[in-house]
């Protein structure tokens, strides 16, 4: 087992070196002129090359290439000029809020999701599978930014039961002593439920959000996995044998199907993290996706490159993680294999 | 039903436990709330200090509001009885003292100023700041010599208490450039302890931290998402401001904005589209102001160096084709001040922005197009910053459609934010809509930037005329001599020489925006169009 994770890791490299070549050039690709931009509204030419000057911009591409790796070399991702800040520690403090976020609607979303889904399956035609299919489709067919505005008009706006769409605390609380970055977690092991509450509220509606719109994949996966398992021979053998629908269902059929729903719970999770931009907008979320693009807009290379490849090592990461979960869910999945 | 049950509880959870939340203050928090200005808008600052590299917008109100200048200037009263900055009336604000001599100005400092680590403000921390401000290069250096302010020799220090800025030269604007939020004055020991030899002037140490003795120093920033000020209680640059925590966090959506304002949760904002601005108005719940940008213009600008923009004919035909009222309506929402159509009759005066005497007319514009040589028309591109598409995108449709009407053909160029001024300093754009607004507010400090042929970024026609040089130069020195009436003369000379040359279209005199709660009051109007919180009050 070990071996085989040093293995993985060990593929990863080469990915990640390529990740790292891949971001700098298109990076420096990007139409528009740093320097330009950051010389502010009233500069002139000298002003734009004093910029360019104090940024490393002028110096030919093989040799920012190779100072941006010696300094990869050494964690230093460089500095972000749109926030001023080194970007790992914005990365750092902000990967945890889109973490904790994604994460909180991903759970709402398999809550709602796998029942369905199963449901679905186990009773195909019926109103249930109809519910799952429309519930879904409309899911999945209205924009995240759409469903996060309706959320607030409704709950925020007009019936006044959320708290004001302004981040991670109301104004007025003060985040917890930074243990695990997860703001739930913080205030838990720092015993402040008041703080706890804050967050907690402040979380419903983007991860209720956030959910709505990954309803879609997991279901259907469940669904159309559930149906397959259900109609394989072992499935009926356990129903002939006389067992509980329900041990039938969830016992035998269920951790059968599970693989694929896990396969998609990943790929939904890692997209979830990069693509909830428009949902941190929409709540002034302090996260990673927002972060990157406004980056990006403004031609601010730092941050775009450490966002890819901060992205690229969670994937590594995940895939080796649910590697490893099918060998717990399926002994026939064989890690060497 | 067990399913549905299921379900039901679900969201059952999920609803109650949003329920009690925000009816419940503490009284702590209701009190903090009640001394506490919560501001939301749109972008936040990448930096504390004006000084720095790249320093944003937002970061100039970070530096006007927890950093004082020598002198700063009066208020007036504006258009609406709302407070405006008085362009020729200077008052002290480090300085107890200001004498101005012939070819300098001597300054005495307030002998009980403070920073904000409790060290007193002195001479050297004058001249330290100053000199900054003329050498770490990029735009605070560029705006120190809009006021011929260049060189480091041309400050100082007399004793612990005087400071004396030599000029260069005669320049008007010598004395203004020294109330902007460049001129700011920094702890220079403090930050002397923490430069090192790649960065002299420690410009590292203050994009983190406010090291000034203004009337508020930053307690907290998470760039990107709030920055917190408290009141500096030993401040000595004016009277004690009231509120004593400001709040202002960034949301990115003005939807959202807007919410939060007339739920009562935030107290001001700014930035939010026209539309909202003239709804908000009409509801009446909010206190709306609006208020015109001082020494600013959008326009359309038409490229002179290359046909068809080249023809004199060419651009009067387009002055004549451009849907001026339709933009006031549909695109502002009145929220603006024309800049157009003014009547035959009118005299011009020695003022600026003014309007125009073009009007939609499109007949005329079809026969002046066909006088210079087009009567087909021709086929062209349009192109305006997506950094400001809400105004700009709208802006460009009606003038394409307009521009049809007679013939001329164009394609819309949308041009990243990020990329405007790259494209706009390569002065190739054969037509586009851009505004610019001047901190100075002097008319021949802004056709100095955008007619004089000495081609500023700004000059983006790329416009050259011996005779509009020989009137703006005239202008600048007459100002510096006294010498009102060439003043006049020249002025009204560059005015009408530009309407009549017209290399660029005015459109409008865009407004600046702001809305806040019924209880809040206190609003200046300032050159920099940004907030100050020093004499805002909340009931």
């Amino acid at each position: 087992m070990l071996t085989m994770i040093g293995k993985r890791l060990m593929f990863a490299i080469p990915s990640l070196i390529g990740v790292v070549i891949v971001t700098f050039l298109l990076t420096r690709a990007l139409p528009g002129d740093p320097a330009a931009y950051f010389a502010g509204p009233a500069a002139n030419k000298e002003a734009i090359e004093q910029v360019r000057k104090k940024l490393g911009f002028d110096k030919p591409l093989i040799e920012q290439f190779f100072r941006y790796t010696a300094d990869l070399a050494h964690g230093d991702f460089g500095n972000s000029l749109t926030t001023g800040q080194p970007v790992a520690t914005e990365i750092r403090n902000r990967l945890p809020a889109s973490a904790e976020l994604t994460l909180l609607g991903l759970i709402v979303s398999i809550v709602i999701a796998i029942p369905l889904g199963i449901l679905a399956a186990t009773r195909p035609g019926s109103w249930i599978d109809h519910l799952c299919r429309v519930t879904t489709t409309a899911g999945v067919s209205l924009p995240v930014f759409f469903t996060g505005l309706v959320l607030v008009y409704i709950f925020y706006f007009q019936l006044g039961w959320s708290p004001a769409p302004l981040g991670r605390l109301d104004v007025f609380y003060s985040a917890p002593p930074a243990v695990t970055g997860f703001y739930l977690i913080d205030a838990l092991i720092a015993r402040d439920f008041e703080t706890f509450r804050s967050a907690l509220n402040q979380l419903i509606l983007p991860a209720m959000t956030l959910a709505i719109f990954s309803l879609a994949p997991i279901a259907r996966m469940t669904r159309a996995s559930m149906l397959a398992v259900l109609s394989s021979d072992f499935v009926r053998t356990a129903r002939a044998s006389g067992l509980s629908p329900s041990t039938v269902i969830i016992t035998y059929a269920f951790r059968n199907a599970m693989l694929p729903v896990i396969t998609t719970l990943s790929m939904v999770f890692s997209f979830l993290l990069g693509a909830n931009v428009l949902v941190e907008k929409v709540f002034a979320w302090p996260g990673i996706g927002s972060y990157a693009v406004e980056a990006l807009i403004s031609s601010d290379f730092a941050p775009v490159q450490g966002f890819v490849l901060t992205m690229a090592v969670m994937y590594v990461l995940l895939n080796l993680m649910i590697d490893i979960l099918y060998g717990v869910i399926d002994p026939r999945v064989r890690l060497e294999g | 039903m067990k399913r549905r049950d299921f379900l039901k509880s679900v969201t059952g959870v999920a609803a109650g436990a949003m329920v009690p939340a925000p009816a419940i203050w503490s009284a702590a928090k209701a009190d903090a709330r009640s001394e506490t200005l919560l501001i939301v808008s749109e972008g936040g600052p990448n930096n504390l200090d004006i000084h720095g590299v790249g320093t944003n917008v937002p970061g100039y109100e970070v530096s006007w509001n927890c950093y004082d200048r020598l002198i700063s200037h009066e208020m007036k009263s504006g258009p609406g009885g709302v407070p405006y900055y008085d362009r020729d009336k200077f008052k002290p604000e480090l300085a107890e003292e200001m004498n101005v001599g012939d070819m300098s100005v001597t300054f005495k400092l307030k002998k009980n100023a403070k920073f904000h680590d409790g060290a007193p403000v002195t001479a050297k921390d004058v001249k330290w700041s100053l000199d900054r401000a003329v050498s770490v290069g990029g735009f605070p250096t560029f705006q120190m010599s809009a006021g011929s302010l260049t060189k480091p020799e041309q400050f100082v220090v007399v004793d612990d208490n005087t400071v004396r800025v030599d000029f260069a030269r005669k320049d008007r604007l010598t004395i203004p450039d020294l109330a902007v939020i460049v001129p700011c004055v920094v702890n220079s020991e403090l930050v002397k302890k923490n430069a090192s030899e790649k960065d002299p002037w420690g410009l590292e140490y203050t994009k983190q931290q406010t090291a000034g003795s203004g009337a508020y120093k930053v307690t907290r920033w998470t760039a990107g998402t709030e920055v917190i000020m408290e009141r500096n209680d030993d401040w000595v640059g004016g009277p004690m401001p009231k509120v004593k925590r400001v709040i202002w966090r960034m949301v990115p959506q003005a939807g959202n904005r807007r919410a939060l304002l007339e739920r009562g949760d935030a107290d001001i904002s700014y930035e939010l589209p026209n539309k909202d601005f003239q709804e908000l108005k009409a509801a009446g719940k909010l206190d709306i102001v609006s208020l015109p940008f001082s020494n600013g213009i959008q326009y359309l600008g038409m490229n002179v160096t290359k046909p068809p923009f080249d023809n004199l004919k060419v651009r009067q035909a387009v002055a004549y084709a451009v849907p001026y009222q339709k933009i006031m309506d549909v695109v502002l929402f009145g929220l603006a001040n024309p800049m157009f159509g003014a009547p035959a009759s009118k005299v011009t005066e020695v003022a600026w922005p003014q309007p125009t005497k073009y009007f939609t007319d499109i007949d005329k514009a079809k026969a002046l197009l066909t006088e210079a040589g087009y009567p087909n028309g021709f086929e062209t591109t349009l192109s305006f910053d997506l950094g400001f598409a809400g105004i700009n995108e709208p802006l460009c449709v009606l003038v394409q459609e307009s521009l049809a009407q007679i013939g001329i053909k164009t394609t819309i160029n949308k041009v990243p934010g990020a990329n405007w001024r790259t494209e706009l300093n390569k002065k190739e754009m054969p037509l586009y809509t851009n505004v610019f607004s001047g901190w100075l507010d002097y008319p021949e400090y802004f056709f100095y930037w955008c007619y004089h042929g000495n081609n500023s970024v700004f000059n983006t026609m790329s416009y050259k005329s011996p005779e509009m040089d020989k009137l703006i130069d005239g202008a600048r020195a007459a100002a510096a001599n006294k010498d009102m009436a060439t003043y006049d003369t020249d002025v009204k000379g560059f005015v009408d020489l530009a309407f009549a040359d017209i290399p660029r279209i005015p459109l409008y005199q865009p407004f600046v925006n702001v809305a806040m709660q019924k209880n809040v009051s206190g609003y200046q109007y300032w050159f920099h169009r940004r907030l100050d919180y020093r004499a805002l009050v909340k009931a």
